[in-house]
């Protein structure tokens, strides 16, 4: 058990399942030699070489588009794209191809591969490096979007990805990757795709959130439980797409207010689909409107700004007020 | 020297082998055996006439838009037939022949005409890849494929098939550029067929070949007579081994024709006159083999008789084989299969919904 960051957990996973799989492989721009530009990939190169430590031009299709062949042909490629922004250059061949491919072939080739991206505002950094369009990826039937919040729980989930037989859009919140430490464990540990967890109990509110967003709004709760007297039921989200609703369902019958959490743009956010299924699934339960706290539908201002664009503890508890006092 | 010439490590051939006139150049006729050639021949009508038929039957509203490969037999032939059965094919959406070559079953291609799923599935034991619609973004896949067999030592090669209009998009530079980087065993096959829709290849580039785009990124480029099987195959093969035996990629651009509609959704008559495609008609793969064949009284003429009626009851038959298959296939909730390695709770729930109405 070590205390680690996030980004010396997410290569703790990489590490530990190229050691146990020969079929994993990295590649991407600056993973190699330079070990990525947040170091994530650092050192694996110098322990499995430049044929499984790839490090490649600097084109986001090709990076994409080779995984796509060789998830195709066996192996488990781990690509990254150097910011979620410029994911973008990439996106036909995640639609059209890792998406669908075996959708297309009837089954015959399946598209093991993992797409990881850092996303998401909060560290100073230029344009198109901020943005948080998880779901651009969650819209697309074939595909699986997973967003840790933690050290822990991204290396648990970064190995589970990789193990995955389907392509899975893996999104780094870069605001988290050195802001704190946490144990996790040397042995092996993963946590299955597609389930939520609590990560604070409470009767009185439901708040879900993901990402980075997780800790603001955990703060949220605290201030709420020292100067309101509510507890609030605090849920992570971690894989956000396939959506796992069951948990927050069970949670908002019993609290019957809701507010959801994220830094993705407000319209056609994650939290429309959450409140979707709210609305499908505990209509007759809610006592209030649910309330989103979100980023608004603004591109992301340069960093001097960007802390007032991300929601913050404040908002949070504000939204949280809104769907107590309604 | 402050300014000089770089001397840059390749030149872009052109190679023809069987004139127009169905001569040959006998230094350079690659050694194939006397069936191998009718069995280019035969597969190459099979794929004309299948064509024809498929056409017939878009024009009767009993299947959707496809692409023919009328006129550019030889360019797929000619290749498909360097591949060994391990060695992967990688098709854009025009590959009827090379499809029909590898033991596609025609009948799976009406299946997918006519707007079936199940026309695209690739047999377990398949080193094919599916048919990929959007332009060039298959050759990377190639690329990927051949990353790995290169990275497990298993020496196949991976051919990938894409038309003139492919070398303007990004995923053809990009893919070339990381193939030349790794030295994958990729063979690239450009099918200039003259025309990306309604864009002559003069409008496309202002390259002199398409071959010759290889070179910037380390990769030799040549440039064939696509409608002459002979010289396609033999460059290809050329290609294949450089792959197999280590020394990486080549561009191979075959000059062809397409003779037909790009697709049966387009009118060539609003882009292109009538009499270049008489010129080229001159040209065709076919009636060019068919001739040398026949001046090594290989083929007769009641050969090629007995062939078509022998391929219009092939054709017959796929074409029942894929009724019977649409019958059988009635249930539109397969939609939701194959989407995962397992359905997730959402789309089960989704499934059992839509299936209560």
């Amino acid at each position: 058990m070590a205390e680690l960051t996030t980004v010396e957990a997410l290569n703790l996973a990489l590490r530990q399942e190229m050691e146990r799989d020969d079929s994993v492989l990295v590649l991407g721009e600056d993973v190699g030699v330079d070990g990525g530009i947040f170091r994530v990939t650092e050192g694996l190169i110098d322990a499995y070489g430049e044929e499984r430590v790839i490090d490649t031009p600097v084109a986001e299709a090709a990076i994409v588009g080779a995984s796509v062949g060789m998830a195709a042909y066996g192996l488990k490629p781990v690509c990254e794209m150097q910011f979620s922004g410029f994911s973008y250059f990439a996106m036909h061949q995640i639609e059209s191809h890792a998406a669908r491919l075996r959708w297309r072939s009837r089954g015959r080739f399946g598209v093991p591969m993992v797409i990881r991206m850092p996303y998401g505002a909060g560290v100073k950094a230029l344009e198109h490096h901020s943005e948080s369009k998880e779901v651009y990826f969650a819209h697309t039937p074939g595909l699986k979007v997973v967003i840790p919040s933690g050290p822990r729980n991204a290396r648990a989930l970064l190995v589970s990805a990789i193990r995955d037989p389907d392509p899975v859009v893996f999104m780094e919140p870069k605001l988290i990757y050195r802001a704190f430490r946490e144990e996790v464990p040397d042995d092996e540990e993963t946590i299955p795709l597609g389930e939520s967890r609590t990560v604070r109990d409470g009767d009185d509110l439901t708040m879900v959130a993901y990402g980075a967003m997780l800790h603001r709004t955990l703060e949220a709760a605290e201030a709420l439980a020292e100067e309101d007297g509510v507890e609030a039921e605090v849920i992570d989200l971690l894989t956000v797409s396939p959506l796992d609703d069951s948990r927050f369902t069970e949670s908002a019958r019993r609290t019957g207010r809701v507010v959801v959490v994220h830094e993705a743009h407000r319209t056609f956010g994650p939290a429309g689909e959450i409140v979707a299924r709210l609305v499908e699934k505990s209509f007759y339960y809610l006592e209030a409107p649910v309330e989103r706290v979100t980023a608004p539908d603004v591109i992301v201002p340069f960093f001097a700004r960007e802390q007032d664009y991300m929601p913050d503890v404040d908002r949070i508890v504000a939204g949280a007020r809104r769907a107590l006092e309604a | 020297m402050p300014r000089e010439t770089i001397e840059l490590p390749y030149e872009v051939e052109r190679l023809t082998i069987l004139g127009e006139d169905g001569e040959v150049d006998e230094e350079l006729v690659p050694d194939l055996d006397d069936d191998t050639l009718l069995r280019f021949h035969r597969t190459m009508l099979l794929a004309r006439r299948f064509d024809e038929r498929l056409l017939k039957l878009q024009r009767q509203g009993r299947i959707g838009t496809f692409a023919p490969v009328s006129g550019q037999e030889a360019a797929q032939i000619g290749s498909a037939a360097c591949l060994e059965e391990a060695d992967w094919m990688v098709p854009s959406f025009r590959e009827t022949a090379a499809a029909l070559w590898r033991g596609t079953p025609a009948s799976a291609l009406v299946l997918y005409a006519a707007g079936y799923n199940e026309g695209a599935a690739i047999p377990e034991d398949a080193h094919d890849f599916p048919i990929a619609i959007p332009v060039a973004s298959q050759i990377p896949h190639a690329v990927g494929l051949a990353y790995g067999s290169k990275y497990r030592d298993a020496g196949e090669v991976v051919l990938v098939y894409f038309g003139d209009g492919a070398t303007s998009e990004g995923d053809f530079h990009e893919a070339l550029n990381f193939a030349g980087t790794y030295g994958t065993p990729n063979v690239f096959l450009c099918q200039n067929n003259h025309w990306a829709i309604s864009v002559p290849r003069e409008t496309q580039t202002a390259a002199k070949t398409l071959a010759q785009k290889g070179l910037a990124y380390g990769i030799p480029g040549i440039q064939v007579d696509g409608n002459d099987v002979l010289a396609v195959y033999a460059a290809t093969r050329e290609a294949v081994e450089r792959a197999r035996s280590g020394e990486g990629a080549t561009l191979v651009e075959c000059v062809t024709y397409r003779l037909s509609v790009h697709t049966t959704a387009d009118d060539p008559s609003k882009y292109r006159d009538e009499e270049e495609v008489e010129e080229w008609k001159k040209r065709d793969p076919i009636t060019r083999l068919q001739t040398y064949l026949e001046s090594r009284d290989l083929l007769s003429e009641e050969d090629v008789d007995d062939l078509e009626e022998e391929i219009a009851g092939e054709v017959e038959k796929a074409w029942e084989e894929a009724e019977k298959r649409m019958e059988e296939l009635g249930d539109p909730a397969d939609m939701f299969d194959h989407h995962y390695a397992e359905t997730p709770p959402h789309l089960e729930a989704q499934r059992e919904r839509w299936t209560d109405g």
